[in-house]
């Protein structure tokens, strides 16, 4: 069976979610604690995602070269290297890992 | 209270009542929310590629590929898709998954609503271009103009060039080989910690961090793809729900930072 009509709803749901947001007040945002919780969600969501993409593989958790791109990246932050900085030495340290042999 | 990225500081001029353009700075380029809006839209664009090549690689065809990016455009969803079906999923959990991990960019709107104030059908537009990229650029500065002009360079930025070299990647796909040898799967890991990182100032937003990481962890072998990441959502909301109950209790030092502007409140003065 074709695909298309899964990613066309796919498509639609994205979008949906995305515009409801709109359709919240926006005084539920000038309460001080949904702008609070709102911020810790975001830090929530951000580390998720990174662990996520570091360590998670379908439903298993994998220790590869990804590790590496995680602690390359870490120290060119630490280092305060800028954005695109940092992605390179990810994408370095996770290609020369693999290229090493591991992961 | 935590000093997040939302609240707006005052020393950098935020004028209530004053949501229009000023027209754009002498030079566009000195704008910080505009480099950031750059170099977060050349990072992202690039990672198009290996979606694109990932997707050619999974069975999709060109056109199913670039709906994906055109049409979603939503990294991490548009990956989840693919990879339910690279898995051996259904499309209708392929769906689920996609839209699952697509929830956190409602939350987004909520705050991209908020903070950038859209007028009229702008919002639909908006909408569509309201990612963790484009939130995360306009939420790191704290003068409303510099938001918005960093909500819509990385948001025109990013979905140019996504859609670009998605295209790239699909057709060049095969002949570019596995993507994960050219670090991309790293490259990814270290955009999500760029993007973290700045946020990272204070104990709570360590301690939210660590709690949420850890929580995925625990949930990846449990639940489908995706759902992990709403479950480190909802830790972070109750998180944030407690230690605001907290901070409303008194625990936070009375301190006045600005004691000359006595009299103005958080959304700056005249």
């Amino acid at each position: 069976m074709s695909l298309w009509p899964w990613i066309l709803a796919a498509c639609v749901l994205a979008y949906a979610t995305k515009l409801a947001g709109y359709f919240v007040p926006r005084s539920l945002l000038k309460n001080p604690r949904t702008m609070h919780i709102a911020g810790t969600m975001t830090i929530g969501l951000l580390a998720s995602l990174t662990v996520v993409n570091a360590f998670a593989s379908g439903q298993s958790l994998a220790f590869d070269a990804r590790i590496g791109a995680l602690a390359a990246a870490a120290v060119a932050l630490w280092l305060r290297a800028p954005f695109l900085v940092v992605v390179i030495v990810g994408a370095g340290a996770a290609a020369g890992l693999r290229l090493l042999g591991w992961g | 209270m935590l000093n997040l990225a939302m609240v707006r500081s005052p020393q950098l001029g935020s004028r209530p009542g004053l949501w229009l353009h000023e027209g754009m700075p002498p030079k566009l380029l000195e704008s910080p929310a505009v480099k950031v809006g750059l170099s977060l839209s050349i990072a992202t664009g690039l990672y198009g590629i290996s979606f694109g090549a990932l997707s050619a690689a999974s069975g999709f065809d060109f056109w199913q590929t670039m709906a994906l990016s055109l049409l979603l455009f939503s990294g991490g969803s548009q990956f989840a898709f693919i990879g339910v079906v690279a898995g051996g999923g259904s499309g209708v959990a392929a769906m689920t998954a996609s839209a699952l991990l697509g929830l956190r960019n409602g939350i987004y709107g909520m705050q991209m609503n908020a903070l950038l104030l859209p007028q009229g059908k702008l919002k639909y537009l908006q909408a569509q271009l309201s990612i963790d990229e484009t939130t995360a650029t306009a939420s790191g500065q704290s003068d409303p103009d510099e938001q918005r002009r960093g909500f819509w360079t990385a948001g025109i930025g990013i979905y140019v060039l996504w859609n670009l070299f998605t295209a790239v990647g699909a057709l060049a796909g095969n002949a570019l080989g596995d993507p994960k040898q050219w670090g991309l799967d790293g490259a990814a890991v270290a955009a999500f910690l760029a993007l973290l990182w700045p946020r990272l100032k204070g104990r709570e937003p360590w301690a939210i961090a660590v709690v949420c990481a850890v929580a995925t962890l625990l949930a990846v072998p449990f639940v489908p793809p995706g759902v992990p990441i709403l479950v480190a959502a909802a830790v972070a909301g109750v998180f944030g729900w407690l230690s605001h109950a907290r901070s409303d209790e008194g625990l936070e030092p009375d301190i006045d930072p600005y004691p000359h502007r006595r009299g103005t409140t958080e959304e700056g003065a005249e």
